[in-house]
């Protein structure tokens, strides 16, 4: 039954960071902005679901479903990755520290607001 | 552009976005219970191995199909959609790094959680470097 809650949050909370993305991708070019708010968006309601006393259903449809799918670790490796690659090694840098720092901020955030 | 550029109609066209998302959304699905079922087999307690392993390990795939599709996405252009963002997108997650560090920290193992946080960050851009190469070798060594 947990797994059918899985896949039921990753089900809408992958689309939901695709649409993220291509929409901020269209407003603001040049930089992956999509993933670095899909990232922190998704720390932040982790935070809060966690601090939260929900039962376990709603952890794994909400936090390992949902913001585990709308979050992503490959996209944001790869944006890194890219920029690096086509020279722009401190924006590179300068986007991995603000997807961590800011992903880690926003986690605790939550956790606080609800814990 | 001419009046007949094939572009921005393709790219907002309804049908086409609806079933990009429906592939996003079932790779999605995919990838996060294999993750689940990953992390709910295996290692106790301790260090988060399995993140670790699973956002480690996505990040080489996506190097190896950020170069297959780049070459394919004429011809399938359901790669990305479907394996890079769908079942990639939802194996790995940020989310639960951020959480496993937080953990670690709350716990008292500041070095271990800043060992976590710097490492997961550095072998995963370090695994798509090497899933870019090894695929570029291989696919122009196959070319040529």
């Amino acid at each position: 039954m947990t797994l059918l809650w899985v896949a039921l949050g990753a089900a809408v909370g992958a689309p939901a960071r695709h649409g993220t993305d291509r929409v901020l991708r269209r407003l603001r070019p040049g930089l992956p902005y999509g993933t670095l708010t899909v990232n922190v968006v998704g720390c932040f309601a982790l935070g809060c679901l966690v601090g939260s006393d929900a039962g376990p259903a709603w952890q794994a449809a909400l936090g390992t479903g949902a913001c585990g799918a709308f979050t992503t670790y490959s996209t944001f490796a790869v944006d890194a990755f890219l920029l690096a690659r086509g020279r722009r090694r401190l924006v590179a840098l300068g986007y991995t520290i603000a997807s961590v720092s800011l992903g880690l901020v926003a986690l605790a955030a939550g956790l606080a607001l609800t814990g | 552009m001419t009046e007949h550029s094939p572009e921005p109609a393709v790219l907002d066209d309804p049908v086409r976005v609806a079933l990009e998302l429906s592939a996003v959304s079932a790779g999605g699905a995919v990838g996060a219970v294999a993750r689940h079922l990953v992390s709910t087999t295996a290692v106790p307690a301790g260090f988060p191995w399995v993140t670790f392993t699973v956002n480690v390990s996505g990040c080489l795939l996506i190097g190896v199909l950020v170069v297959v599709s780049a070459r394919a996405v004429p011809r399938l252009p359901w790669v990305r959609p479907l394996l890079g963002v769908g079942v990639l997108g939802g194996w790995t997650t940020f989310s639960t790094y951020a959480l496993d560090a937080q953990r670690l920290w709350s716990r008292g193992d500041l070095p271990e959680g800043v060992g976590y946080v710097v490492g997961t960050v550095v072998a995963a851009i370090v695994a798509v470097g090497l899933g870019v190469w090894a695929t570029e070798r291989v696919l122009r060594r196959g070319i040529r």
